[in-house]
């Protein structure tokens, strides 16, 4: 049933294919772009056709896919990026939502709470999990904002 | 040799990936507006039934649900 990898070129390829999936859906399938700029734990990763194989781990950040000059800008709450040689890139994400589906309201009253409980945190999971907290809605302003 | 690997400070809290990411999830979910958050939120939904064995034996199962039974 499963479709052999598709070969790598010989010469750089022109496009990046993208496939950038959700546990519940495909948002992209096969796109052909131009480049993308993920949201990687070591920092905004550019990936471009010809990228070196990488995996990388994703943390609560922007992902921009670029066509031409359209750039889609999605949110992503956490996942993976495989960069293959054949210039393919597969993007996991648990959740993704363009920008405009965001409430800005919730994002500071979110990061106002959790500042509030990483102060008042005890134990060390608590202290995790308000650190969460704040990362996500941090990096949910500064996406908003940015 | 010790491994000095960094660890991120969930790991070290005792908390695996897969925690972390669901709750990174679920926060995002939360700054959605209506009616994606609705919608996000009832997609997320699980409902299941949990039996644990000894001996060979089922014991009683245990039924773990977001939707309220009535």
């Amino acid at each position: 049933f499963m479709e052999p990898r598709p070969p790598t070129p010989s010469s750089l390829p022109s496009k990046l294919t993208v496939n950038f999936v959700l546990p519940y859906a495909a948002e992209l399938s096969k796109a052909e772009v131009d480049m993308v700029i993920v949201p990687a734990t070591t920092g905004q990763m550019g990936i471009l056709p010809g990228h070196v194989p990488t995996i990388a781990e994703l943390k609560p950040g922007l992902l921009s896919v670029h066509e031409g000059n359209d750039v889609k800008k999605y949110f992503i709450s956490s996942g993976f990026a495989f960069v293959h040689s054949n210039s393919y890139a597969d993007i996991l994400a648990v959740e993704a939502v363009p920008l405009d589906r965001i409430d800005p309201a919730q994002v500071q009253k979110g990061l106002s709470e959790f500042t509030q409980k990483l102060n008042s945190a005890s134990t060390d999971l608590d202290k995790a999990e308000a650190q969460i907290g704040v990362d996500v809605h941090s990096a949910l302003n500064s996406a908003l904002t940015g | 040799m010790a491994s000095t690997a960094a660890v991120p400070f969930w790991r070290s809290a005792g908390m695996t990936y897969i925690t972390y990411s669901n709750i990174c999830a679920n926060l995002v979910r939360n700054c959605l507006k209506e009616p994606y958050k609705s919608e996000a939120i009832s997609r997320e939904k699980v409902h299941f039934s949990v039996t644990k064995w000894a001996d060979g034996k089922p014991q009683k199962p245990t039924i773990r649900s977001d939707t309220p039974e009535d």
